[in-house]
């Protein structure tokens, strides 16, 4: 059977599609919270999923990589493949999966650990040697702008570090398993102006070797940030749908669908 | 009458209720400490209190030294059965118990939290004095193992539902298996839970009376083989003021102002720890 994609720009022959989501439908218990849901991620591009709250965006996100099976009673059908792999199926290795897919929280994290040990656990983990760990962290320290602020403190607690440096200290983290995708859901909705700025400059840094995909509603951030941007909104049975789907500036400066227009606009949400 | 009086004479009103409530609850906590002290320091500081064995009845000296070491390696041993097994039940409860056979656990737990305390005196006996035809300190370690039991899955329990699940979240989203993150993860951000627990549960073992009764048994020599009668603070306290000898009741008392110290010092000393770690 032929499944039916949203047609999009994003779909041009020539990209690289890293995580083609195809009709995806998504149950809480007998609530369903997205209906056909289709998204095709450009490796190495800045994708932003918008729309109001309860449309759907973050449960989209967290279904690709798989951290839905952490809630009890849900279900996902349809498709959502990276590199050509069904993430859906079950016989996907999910430990393997969130090695390639990483992700950032809408809160900072950190574990009550050193900063090192939050940054090494990821390769302590996968059983790497102390010397390839210490490299890794620092490397993935300096990816984030961390290193100059905390190389003198390596050993003392990430929990007191600011609320921006902990958000940053999560993304090292995310990093220092060498994943594939970052997704991120919301990651600066908790943060101060320069604080998110900081955030949004390394993820223009970071796109550069990563496939990056943002829930946000923050709308200037979107327009600000992403190559491509998803509208999502719920229907009127409550279930998050994908409403308009193409690059960044299509979305905010020629809506083809009335609905985003009025969102873009302020008109709602 | 102007409104802002009304609400003032209501805040003082209420504050003074507080006060007294806080009395009411700390008052006599305080005056049995105080009573305790008065009434036990004299004997405590008598010389050989802590150094000596008991005297046979008409020599005068004296001490409490084998119920020191009795108490001691009692509440030790059963602090080695039920803190790890208590613990890994905790974490099974947190991690993986909410279905079925976790609010069995629980509810089993919470009977046991509700038994008295010379129940499991007689578990400790069947189980243990049946068994090895001996009354033994090693009963009395089962007997108040059972009792710990139950304090500190809850406290261990409760202390890793505190836990943030973004923190399991992080840990899974890094590719971190399940277990590893439990172990790894969740666990060490409780630990000052856990421990407290633990401590309040030894500090509670230390008190019992009733379970040693007939498991320990009492021993006026001073005994370390834990397969052998051994006396304990509790049990000089218990015997000691029931008989018609002004030197052996003073010596209860200072058994017990002793015993309350050390309960008292391991919660401080719990408590100290938590915040500390908490920093």
């Amino acid at each position: 059977m032929q499944t039916k994609v949203a047609p999009s720009p994003a779909r041009d022959a020539d990209a690289e599609i890293k995580l083609d989501a195809r009709q995806v439908n998504f149950w809480y218990g007998d609530f369903q919270a997205l209906q056909d849901a289709s998204l095709a991620v450009q490796a190495r591009k800045i994708t932003a999923l918008i729309g109001p709250s309860g449309c759907g965006k973050t449960t989209f996100l967290r279904i690709f990589n798989r951290m839905h099976d952490l809630t009890p009673g849900t279900r996902a059908t349809g498709e959502v493949l990276l590199d050509g792999h069904n993430v859906l199926s079950p016989d996907t290795d999910v430990i393997n999966l969130r090695r390639q897919v990483g992700m950032l929280f809408q809160r900072a994290n950190p574990f009550p650990k050193s900063i090192y040990d939050n940054v090494a656990y990821g390769p302590h983990i996968l059983g790497w040697s102390k010397p390839q760990i210490n490299e890794i962290v620092e490397e993935s320290l300096k990816d984030t702008a961390l290193w100059e602020e905390v190389k003198d403190r390596l050993h003392r607690s990430a929990l007191n570090l600011s609320g921006g440096q902990q958000q940053r200290l999560c993304l090292a983290r995310a990093l220092a398993v060498k994943p594939d995708v970052i997704l991120m859901d919301e990651p600066a909705s908790a943060l101060d102006p320069i604080a998110t700025l900081r955030i949004e400059e390394l993820m223009q840094e970071l796109k550069k070797r990563y496939t990056i995909v943002i829930v946000t509603h923050n709308m200037q951030q979107s327009a600000r940030v992403s190559d491509f941007t998803a509208f999502m909104l719920m229907n009127e049975r409550r279930a998050g749908e994908v409403i308009e789907f193409g690059p960044t500036d299509d979305i905010f400066n020629r809506p083809k669908d009335s609905r985003t227009e009025d969102y873009i606009t302020g008109r709602f949400g | 009458m102007s409104l802002p009086l009304i609400r003032t004479l209501v805040d003082r009103l209420v504050a003074g209720l507080i006060v007294l409530c806080v009395s009411v609850a700390a008052v006599p906590v305080l005056v049995l400490f105080l009573f305790v002290l008065i009434n036990g320091l004299p004997g405590m500081l008598t010389p050989g209190f802590f150094t000596d064995p008991p005297h046979p009845q008409g020599v005068p000296g004296g001490g409490v030294l084998n119920a020191i070491i009795g108490t001691l390696e009692i509440v030790g041993i059963g602090s080695l059965l039920a803190v790890p097994v208590g613990a890994l039940i905790g974490i099974f409860l947190s991690e993986y118990g909410r279905n079925q056979i976790g609010n069995t656990v629980r509810f089993i737990s919470d009977v046991f939290t509700g038994l008295p305390s010379i129940a499991f005196g007689i578990f400790g006996y069947t189980v243990v004095v049946l068994t090895t035809h001996h009354f033994s300190a090693l009963s009395a370690s089962v007997a108040l193992a059972v009792l710990m039991l139950p304090v500190i899955l809850r406290a261990t329990e409760t202390a890793l539902v505190l836990v943030p699940n973004s923190l399991r979240e992080a840990g899974l989203a890094l590719g971190a298996p399940r277990w590893r993150v439990t172990l790894e993860i969740v666990v060490p951000a409780a630990l000052g839970g856990i421990v407290t627990g633990a401590l309040l549960a030894m500090a509670r073992a230390a008190g019992e009376t009733a379970p040693l009764l007939f498991t320990a048994f009492g021993n006026d020599i001073v005994q370390t083989n834990p397969l052998q009668p051994m006396g304990a603070l509790s049990l000089t306290i218990f015997r000691n003021a029931l008989v018609p000898y002004p030197n052996l009741q003073q010596q209860a008392w200072a058994a017990a102002l002793l015993l309350v110290t050390l309960v008292a010092a391991t919660n401080i000393l719990a408590r100290i720890y938590v915040r500390r770690i908490q920093r």
